[in-house]
Parts: structure tokens; sequence; C-alpha cells
């Protein structure tokens, strides 16, 4: 068994519980083996801790992701379990129905996987590339924009906004893409921007 | 929030109105449990159903929803009947004392200047008077009969208690206790705190129902101390976060301004902008905006914003209308004004009002990208889906592309929550499939279009070739870089005036503050009120310490909390005029002699002695407003006003309808309905189990609560003959939903003005994507007219009729 515990795997398998029995019994007689094999290993040993805060309302709970796999060595990971932060002050570990069901929202069915087109009056979505679908979605703007832009009102005043095509940004992004975004949407000239925070 | 979440332990009463803290922020309620177990505090809710939160209150009254303005003013009026006024704190830190201008005055629902064409005031009259030293008049003995405290007592003295139950439908035994309980408060030794969420911003005056409480709680001195203030529980994790960043039409991050068309060059935008002290010794922050603003134009424009160019001020666009807010845009894309458009993690199919008219505006776009992590009602909105999506793919010419994005496991960055924390995660898993950062697709996004200008040329391509983009990896700038920018670093060093050998601010260095930041050109700052939060000790929003000294709430050392990690909004104003606290036993910050120390970072000049600079250091005036000058609207002061549909008429202000001042669009005047065609009084709300129309994707979520209802009381089912559970049909003048009907003992018939009104509840989280039922959501039935200050939809009081029906088609 691979004993580089992550230090949550560690304390939980040093304590008492299923899995310090187990990881207790090797070497140990063949009954003791045989019913140490029979237990099923606790899951979150050689898993990998990552510190989150729930995405849903704005308590932002702390929570603990533990995957398999480790991103920060360029690995892939899979998330395997969601749970709440003891150590953080707001939640001290405690999650609602929302929250203690993360893993859920990590792994839904429907969740999205590839860029999509639907062409006018079709029926379905279409998977393209995401050069395909990037590139299109420039040429849009750009042709909406070189034709649209108010440079100038009618008294001559510089004006530079673009009213013809609009942004609704995200609340539940965070604040580096919320910057990022603003920088991008700003540059254009676009007004028509706005998110959540208006409902 | 002015406070947060940890610091709800200190109460000593909580007030739930507009809200349902239980059953929307469970693990924040956590904190009304404590100070109920551990400092006895009491736990008040006021609201048209008996709620989660009300199961566990010391006492609930029901109130009509559209009508919190009423019973606040009466509450107020109350504690000035009774004499439970925080005088001192009163008299000093608000404008009780102010004198308002000759020519002021309200009458039958109006102030003075309103222009009925305009649906808008001329607001010049609500004004102090100035003396001729230049300064506002203020009289201290409050003898002036135009001062604001006379006149803000002869304002709510309509509210009696039998007004209240006449307008809120809450019988007059259970208003005057709540007024009884909150009138304890005035007492420097006790004190409340408000939490409220879109149970009252989602109003056609949602913005004065929060400033009625925050009237109340001024005169009750609850402002600035712990257990005390307004806090808004807000919604989405990161739409505190949002707010401050400004992604909204009219605003530049830190709660700056997009300059409109009369503001033609950045002298005349400044002439506004100049907040001179309307007393003497204040310290009116704002007047530091220049230093925030050229900041600002430096981190977007680095090199091409110099004072020759006026820091590229013509770089930003110019606004003709006050927002290019969500109504708005939508009824421009109703009239066929829109091509193109961008949902970022956002539904407007289900989360904007009268689905109807959302569904054709969308029809008539050219394009629409969509970026989310979950399939969206909004990206398939030209899908047929039977009754619960009834449209004709053939006929939309809309292209869709819809673009999947990582979700907040996949994700590294901060958060704000509701108490102003910006908190640091880290992603702990890999996309599925080719699903990306929103910060790559925004690149992407960036670095093509601005291909294109470099390659063809077009109208002013200078703000897209110009934005500063000098990331390590052009194609995702990384989080933290995104951070460093919103923190603010020097751009050319700055040396001492006085020792030109000194070094001030060192090229290339993080900024320390917003303190450091300069009007001259040689500092970039993102977000002013986020300064601090990167700076050479490193990311203070990844900071973990969760100490507490003295067990006050605080942890200093958690995360950072804007602006410049402090923990409380005006904390000065938890000190009396000698700087010692009201309430030793809840010390937040004290005056030593020399100094203000104590468990919070001081909201003052530290060496500022007490007595002479007012705690309300952003407002012009030093103190708090309980007059808000021409900043609303509405008026100086909140009037009741009744939502657009209602099932009585206002009865203190009989010819006026909703509110005076609203904006509403032609096309959605006639689909606001009378109480005659439509008799139910309808409110929409969240349930545990479910985040708005996200979490039924989520199979646990999806089981907990399955499918779509709406709940009415027995007597409105009785009357209507409906059966538990049973299908009803629910119509408004916009739309119609089916629902399965919970017939429940929660709600119950209010008598308001002498006639029984029954209120319909409607929750909010089925569409026809994800793993729960198929259903509808508030929105098909919800009128089209947002608040008057900043357009957030009535969702919260609106009129339906409902009858018995059968099942939907299944689909």
């Amino acid at each position: 068994m691979n004993m580089e515990l992550s230090r949550r795997g560690f304390l939980k398998a040093a304590g008492v519980g299923v899995a310090g029995t187990t990881l207790g019994a090797f070497g140990f007689s063949e009954l003791e083996a045989a019913q140490a094999a029979a237990v099923r290993p606790f899951k979150l040993t050689n898993t990998m801790e990552t510190r989150n805060t729930c995405p849903y309302c704005s308590v932002a709970c702390g929570i603990i992701m533990y995957s398999k796999g480790d991103l920060r060595k360029g690995e892939t990971a899979e998330i395997i379990h969601i749970e709440g932060d003891a150590d953080h002050p707001t939640n001290r570990g405690t999650l609602c129905p929302k929250g203690a069901a993360l893993k859920d929202f990590v792994k839904a069915e429907t969740r999205l996987k590839y860029p999509m087109i639907r062409k006018p009056g079709s029926d379905k979505f279409e998977r393209v590339s995401w050069d395909q679908a990037l590139d299109r979605i420039a040429r849009l703007m750009k042709d909406d924009r070189d034709a649209n832009f108010i440079a100038a009102n009618a008294a001559g005043v510089p004006v530079n906004r673009w009213t013809t095509v609009g942004f609704l940004a995200a609340s539940a992004t965070t604040n580096e893409t919320a910057w990022l975004t603003y920088k991008v949407v700003r540059s254009t000239g676009i007004v028509a921007f706005d998110n959540q925070a208006r409902v | 929030m002015t406070n947060s979440w940890t610091d709800i332990r200190n109460t000593d009463l909580v007030v739930i109105m507009g809200g349902n803290a239980a059953e929307a922020h469970p693990c924040g309620f956590k904190w009304v449990t404590e100070a109920k177990a551990n400092r006895g505090a009491k736990l008040i809710v006021v609201d048209p159903r008996f709620t989660r939160s009300a199961s566990v209150a010391d006492f609930y009254a029901p109130i009509r929803q559209g009508t919190d303005i009423a019973f606040l003013l009466g509450v107020i009026n109350y504690c000035i009947q009774n004499d439970k006024i925080q005088w001192e704190y009163v008299k000093a830190f608000t404008n009780a004392s102010y004198v308002v201008k000759e020519g002021f005055a309200y009458n039958d629902g109006l102030f003075t200047g309103y222009d009925e064409n305009k649906r808008d005031y001329d607001r010049s009259s609500w004004e102090y008077e100035i003396g001729p030293d230049g300064f506002a008049v203020v009289d201290e003995t409050l003898q002036n009969p135009r001062c604001v405290w006379n006149l803000l007592k002869a304002h709510v003295a309509t509210y009696t208690p039998e007004m209240v139950e006449r307008i809120c439908g809450t019988p007059k035994d259970k208003f005057l206790k709540v007024a009884e309980m909150i009138s304890e408060c005035s007492s420097p030794t006790k004190t409340m705190t408000s939490m409220y969420a879109l149970g009252w911003t989602q109003h056609s005056k949602g913005s004065q129902n929060i400033r009625s409480m925050a009237i109340l709680q001024l005169i009750l001195g609850n402002i600035g101390v712990r257990g005390g203030g307004m806090n808004a529980l807000r919604g989405h994790s990161n739409i505190q976060g949002l707010t401050d960043i400004g992604l909204m039409s009219n605003l530049i991050p830190g709660y700056l301004n997009i300059p409109v068309e009369r503001e033609t060059d950045f002298t005349t935008y400044m002439s506004s902008r100049t907040f001179k002290p309307l007393r003497p010794n204040q310290t009116s922050y704002w007047q530091n905006y220049r230093k925030f603003f050229v900041s600002f134009q430096k981190v977007m424009w680095g090199d091409a914003a110099t004072p020759q160019n006026e820091f590229a001020y013509q770089f930003l666009p110019k606004l003709d209308v006050p927002a290019y807010d969500v109504l708005r845009y939508f009824e421009m894309m109703h009239q066929g004004k829109v091509n193109g458009y961008f949902c970022q993690g956002f539904n407007p199919l289900l989360a904007f009002p009268n689905r109807q008219k959302i569904t054709e505006s969308l029809s008539r776009l050219k394009w629409l990208v969509t970026m989310d992590p979950l399939e969206t009602e909004t990206s398939r909105f030209w899908e047929n889906h039977g009754e619960y999506n009834n449209v004709n793919p053939a006929s939309i010419q809309t292209e869709v592309i819809q673009l999947p994005t990582t979700c907040f496991a996949e994700d590294e960055g901060a958060l704000v929550n509701s108490g102003r924390w910006l908190q640091w995660h880290w992603a702990g898993g890999s996309p599925p499939g080719e699903a990306k950062h929103d910060t790559w697709i925004m690149a992407q996004i960036h670095l093509r279009l601005r291909a294109l200008y470099e390659k063809e040329g077009g109208p002013f391509p200078d703000p897209i070739l110009n934005l500063t983009w000098n990331y390590r990896d052009r194609n995702e700038p990384s989080p933290e870089e995104l951070a460093r920018e919103l923190n603010g670093y020097v751009v050319e060093t700055v040396y001492d005036q006085a020792d030109p050998t000194k070094v001030v601010l060192e090229k290339g260095k993080q900024v320390v503050n917003f303190s450091a930041l300069r009007d001259d050109g040689t500092t970039a700052c993102g977000c002013w009120i986020y300064s601090g939060c990167f700076n050479e000790a490193g990311n203070n929003m990844a900071r973990r310490d969760n100490t507490d000294p003295d067990d006050t709430g605080a942890y200093p050392n958690w995360s950072f909390s804007w602006p410049l990690n402090r923990r409380i909004l005006y904390n000065r104003a938890s000190a009396d005029l000698q700087g010692n606290p009201w309430d030793p036993s809840r010390k937040l910050i004290a005056w030593d002699g020399t100094k203000w120390s104590g468990y919070d970072v001081p909201d003052i000049a530290p060496t500022s002695p007490p007595n002479v600079v007012g705690p309300f250091i952003m407002n012009q005036e030093g103190v708090s407003r309980l007059f808000a000058r021409g900043l609303m609207r509405e008026g100086p002061f909140p009037v009741h006003y009744e939502p657009f549909e209602a099932p009585i008429a206002n009865v203190v202000a009989p010819k006026v309808r909703g509110n005076p001042v609203a904006r509403i669009f032609q096309n959605d005047v006639a689909q606001f309905a009378t109480s005659e065609e439509f008799p139910y009084a309808a409110t929409s709300y969240r349930l545990t189990e479910h985040f708005h129309y996200w979490t039924k994707h989520n199979s646990v979520n999806a089981t907990l609560q399955p499918e779509f209802f709406v709940e009415i009381s027995e007597q409105l089912a009785a009357e209507k003959g409906i059966a538990q559970g049973s299908w009803v049909r629910v119509w408004s003048k916009r739309g119609e939903v089916k629902a399965k009907a919970v017939v429940t003992k929660r709600i119950k018939p209010l008598i308001c003005d002498g006639k029984p009104v029954h209120v319909v509840g409607i929750p909010l989280h089925w569409g026809f994507t994800g793993q729960a039922r198929k259903g509808w959501g508030p929105n098909s039935l919800t009128p089209f007219v947002g608040d008057a200050n900043i357009e957030t939809p009535e969702y919260k009081a609106f009129l339906v009729n409902i009858e018995p029906t059968t099942a939907p088609a299944t689909v």
C-alpha cells in the first residue's frame, strides 16, 4: 500500500476507525488479514485535498475537495468527495443540503463538454471545435461593431459606445474572471453590461 | 453587509424581514442560533409566510408583500412617539440637525418637484440650507421646524399602528409587539441586526425598503457596532464581487461611474465629483476619486493613458441613458434593436420577468453566445419542450453558440462573501471533456478580436489594441496576475518631494493599499476598494489563520476584507463622542488619547481625535443621512407605494399607482393587471434544497425537491375547490404555469383595508433541463418593471388567478 498519505488521510488512518484497523492488520494472522481484506479501504486515503468555497450562496462556506490525482503535478484529477471545512470560521464544517451534494454538480450528467452551435432554424446543437466557435464569435463581433459602433453623438461629442451587442456576466465566477471579463468587454465599447446583482 | 456572518453572534435582536435565512442561507443562519443560545438574543420574523426562519423565531408577524415601508415607518414612528431613540448617536452621527432648504415639502404621496409626464422629480429642493460660510446649516437643538429630525417626525406620523394594520394586514397587537421589541435596542448597550435579502430588493421600490430599515437602525444607534448593521445576505457566491468590480452598464470598479454624454471631457467629468465637505473638518473620502479613476485608466491602458490624452478618458463609452440594464436591454431586443448577446453563467430565460417577452426577444437576436458549466434553458430557448417551452425551432433564426466552462472545483481565484471577505480558493479537479476556464475563453475572444482589428482596421480600435495584456501566457492570464492588477502596482518610481533621494513608491512593486494611489499616472489599480488584497506581503486573500482574539467574531487574519481588511464598516460609530465604546462589553475600537485602536481596522484616520471628524467618512457631511437629499429618485424619505399590481389601492397616496418614478415601457403598461381581473397576491422564493435553476441538474437535489409546486392557504383552497396535491393552473396577465398545489397552514389570508387578501407562494427552481421534473418558474408570471433606482425586477409582489386543472402533457 502506498503510504504517502495526505495530512487528513494520515490523521484518519492513524485514528480509531475502519481505516486504522485495516492498516494495522497487515502482517498479522491470516484471519486478521482476511478480515482486513473484506473491509472497504477508507476512500480518502491517497487523495489530494484542496480548499475551495461552496459556489452557491454568499455565506461562502469553506469546503475540502478530495481528488484522485494531483493537478499541481500536472496530473488529471478526479474529485471523489467534497465535505465542509471544519477550520472555516463561518460554517465550521457544516454544509446545507446544496453544499452537501456538491459532488453531484461537479459530476452532473448535464455538464457541458464541447462547444456546440445551433444554426438558425435548426432543432439541434452540433459539435464544433474551439477554434471554429471562437473564430465565429470574433467575426460576428467585429462585423457588428464595425457596422454599428457609435463614435460621436449628434453634437459631435465622442461617445464611443456599441449598443447592438450586450454581455451578461456571472456572479458565480471569481473576481479574477470578473476582472478579465470587465477588461475585455469595456474595451469594445459595449454598454449593455450587467450581472445577477441586478436581479 | 456592513458586518459579517460571524459577527451576528454579538447581537441582542435579529430581525429577519425581506429574507428567509434559515431556508436560503442555512450555514450563515447558524450565527443567529449562536446568538440565541449564548447571549439570549431574540429573533423576530416578519414575512407573508410562516417560513423556516419563522419556525424558530421568538416572535412572528405576518405582513402583505410589498408593504415593508409602511411597516418600518410605523416602527420609526413608534420609536419617536415613545422616545426610544439613541439620542447622543442621532445628534452626533446623523444629519438629524441639518436644516433643509425652504420650499421642500411632501403632500399626497409626492415630494416637491414631481413631473408626471417625465415620471421624475426636479430634486433641487431636496437639499440642505447652505450658510454664508459655505457649509450646511445645522440646528443642534433640533428646534428648527425644517431640520431633518422634525421633517422625519412629521413624515412618519401617518404610519400609526392602525394604518400599518390597514396597509400591511399585520394585526395591530402583533405590530406593537414587534415595535416594542425593536425599540428596546435604542439603548447604547443593546443592539439589533437586520438580515434581509431579495425579499426587499425585488420590488419596484426595493432601495427604499432598505433605506427604511437603515433609518431605523440609525435612530437606534445600531450602525457601526458589533452585532448591529444592515446585513444584505446576498444571493450568488460572488454577487458582492461582481458588484464591487462593477460589471454593470454604468460602473467602473470600486463604485466609480462610466461617464454620461454631457461629461464631454475629463475636466467636466471631475467637476461634479469634487466631494467638497459639507461641514468643517470632515474627511469626505471621495475627494480621492481622481486618484482611483486615473489608476483605473492606467491599469486598463498603460502607456496609452497619458496626462496629454486625459488618461485615455475617451476610451470609455459615454452613456445616453442612465444605464443599459437588463430590462431596458430586453425591451430593446424585443424591438429588434439588438443583434448579439453573451450570457456568461446566466440563465435569463428563467431569471428575467415576463418569460414570453424574453423568448420573443431572444428569438429576434441574430446570435447568442452562452458560457456555462451546465445546460441552461437559455441556451436551448429555441428547443420545443411541449407546454414547458412551446416554441417552433424552425421559426427561430438565432444562431446559438454554446461554450462549456469549468465549474468552481476546477477553477482558482477569490469570491467575496456577503461580509466582504475576499476568500481565495484552489482548483482540485480536471474539467470534463473540452470545458475551459472563463479566463481562457475571454482571453481568446479578446485576442481574436484584436487580431481582426490589427489586420482589417475598423472604427476606434484604440481601446482594444491598447488594452494592457502583459500576461506570462497571453492565451490564459493566471488568477494571480489578475488579482495583482486588482490590487494595483507602481507604474513609475515616485520620490519624496522633500528628499529626492528617498523612494516613496518603487516601480514594479505592488501598492500596499489604496492610500498609495496617485492621480498623476504613476500608479495603476483595477479596483481601489480591493487594494491591499495582494500587495508585497503576498496574497492576503489566501490567509487561513482562524484565530479570533477575545472571540469578537472578527477573525482579522482570515482572508482579506475590503476595505483595508476592515471587518465592520463605520466602526468609529461604535464609540461615543469621547471615543469610548458605547457598550464596553462590545468594544470594537477606542480612542486612547493619541490614536484609535482595538479589534478592527479603524474606519477613520487612526490619529484623528474624536468629536472632530464624523464616523461616516464617505459622506460629505461626515454623518449618516436620515434625509437622503437628492440621492434617491423617489424622495429623501421613503413613502409607502403599492406594487404595480396590488390587491388594494394605496391608502396613503390614493392617486399614485406603483412607484411614481419607476420606469415603465409603453408596451408593458397594458400587461399590468388590476385586482378585479387577478385577485390574488403572489410572491416568489427559494427552497433550501435548491439553488436557482442550477441544482435541478444534481441527482441529490433533484430527488429532495423533485417537482414544481405552489403554496396556498386552506381558506383559498376551500374557496377554489383545490385539493392537497392536485394540479392547479396559475396565471397572470403575462403567462401561466401548472403546478401541484401545496395547501398549507403556513399561509393565512390577511385583512388589508378591510378586505381579505390571499397569498399565493411560488418557488423558483424548475425549468426544462436537468434531472428534476420539468416545470416552470415565477418569471412566466411576473411584471416587466424594476426598482426606480437600480431596476431590480419586481418578483416579490404581483397578481395572479388560480383554478384547478389537469396534469400537463408529459414530454
